[in-house]
């Protein structure tokens, strides 16, 4: 291992090294088992509060209703970590490999399932595990399927559209916030028959956006549709 | 129920230490390559854990995000890294054999 | 001590185990999987520790933190291997100038 790694620190460091770990492990060991043991945590507030949500699942309830601000900021965090991989360049385009031929049958029968498969857990995340984010990456793992065989975007698609498509996530979650707030007062403070609606409508957004922005972080690049 | 609990612990206790042998194994792995796919066996033995503690939806976000997407990521990284290497040292050799 | 509380020592383990990884590897893309590792160790103890209470459900809101956890780590390390592959293709090197510890 030390002809592969010949700029490890030396030996007496990582000698050394191991005491103040092991330390810091057993701290953590000893807070971890001082917890009290009955902690019920916030479960009594969500599950008082369930009715209300407009979902029956409670995690989904937490991500979308209870939390829905955390879960536009992580959409937010998406955006813009594609946006440093976007600012370092354009995506590498791979040497010319003609697809293999079992990847490209696999491919076609399995992209159209796992599409109908996201929409499935999009739809049933109310009521049972499931939701936004688990569908998108569901749709960010065709997406990748289909690069890796070799298809790609046609280029008219690849500028505008593209971009929208990015964004529709963020947006939808932020128009409706505002939206709620010029009509209740409150940003994202769902009318009370009407949440289950709007959770469905902001996570159909999220999925499609979810889906792009994972694909095009595995691009590695700006898409250049000059190339 | 006393063979249930018993066999509970056996199933936590094993799937804990597989975790913590593949993380090790990961970790410490001279090639890059088997260290990630070690990575992604973990990851999927991690949605394992999370199923053992009764967190479904967990569990379906790490076994596509964390193992799927974060493995699929690292190989395609290891590819274009080692592409540039080999891209680097053709052409430090072809520098050198014109002089 | 119930299982749940093995898996939060467990927990632990890995988020030790990948902090001795990212201080002693030098390769970037260790360190990329040690920061990792370390990620999914504290997503372990907060769920663990989210459900000790014997016999009733699971928290629901830690398990919302660390879905969001789990998408926010994806999306850093696709930032780090960009960032990664951009400095091996601008110095050709793949670790940090090392300063000398000894």
């Amino acid at each position: 291992m030390s002809a592969v790694e010949h700029s490890q620190p030396s030996l007496l460091f990582r000698r050394v090294l191991l005491l103040p770990l092991l330390a810091f492990a057993g701290g953590l060991a000893y807070a971890v088992l001082s917890l009290p043991e009955q902690a019920t945590g916030l479960s009594d507030q969500v599950a008082a509060n369930m009715e209300t949500s407009g979902v029956s699942n409670p995690v989904t309830a937490v991500l979308l209703n209870f939390r829905g601000y955390d879960t536009l900021l992580e959409m937010a965090v998406l955006l813009v970590a594609l946006l440093g991989v976007w600012s370092l360049g354009s995506a590498v385009v791979h040497r010319r490999v003609d697809p293999e031929p079992v990847l490209s049958i696999l491919v076609g029968g399995l992209v159209p399932m796992m599409i109908m498969m996201a929409g499935y857990l999009l739809w049933v995340g109310a009521a049972a595990p499931g939701g936004a984010f688990q569908a998108g990456s569901v749709l960010a793992a065709s997406g990748i399927l289909l690069l890796l065989s070799g298809r790609h975007l046609p280029v008219r698609l690849l500028g505008r559209p593209l971009r929208l498509v990015l964004v529709l996530g963020l947006g939808a979650f932020v128009a409706v916030g505002v939206a709620l707030l010029s009509a209740s007062g409150m940003f994202l403070q769902y009318p009370p028959g009407l949440a289950g609606a709007f959770i469905l409508l902001i996570e159909a957004a999220a999925t499609l956006s979810i889906g792009v922005t994972l694909t095009a972080l595995f691009l590695g690049g700006r898409p250049d549709p000059d190339a | 129920m006393e063979t249930m609990t018993v066999l509970q612990w056996v199933l936590d206790g094993t799937l804990v230490l597989a975790l913590l042998w593949l993380a090790w194994r990961a970790l410490s792995s001279p090639d890059l390559f088997t260290a990630i796919v070690l990575f992604i066996a973990f990851g999927l033995m991690m949605a394992l854990a999370w199923v053992r503690l009764q967190a479904p939806d967990v569990a379906l976000a790490e076994a596509a995000i964390g193992a799927g997407l974060t493995g699929a990521l690292l190989l395609a990284a290891l590819a274009r890294s080692n592409d540039l290497a080999d891209r680097m040292n053709d052409d430090q050799t072809a520098g050198t054999e014109k002089k | 001590m119930n299982s749940i509380l093995l898996y939060a020592l467990l927990g632990v383990g890995l988020f030790t185990l990948g902090l001795h990884a990212l201080i002693v590897h030098a390769h970037l893309l260790r360190k990329i999987l040690a920061i990792n590792v370390m990620g999914s160790g504290v997503f372990l103890m907060l769920v663990a520790l989210g459900g000790r209470t014997p016999g009733a459900s699971p928290d629901p809101v830690p398990h919302a933190m660390v879905i969001t956890g789990i998408v926010v780590a994806v999306s850093a390390t696709a930032l780090a291997l960009a960032l990664l592959l951009r400095m091996q293709a601008k110095t050709g090197r793949t670790q940090l100038p090392e300063e000398r510890l000894e």
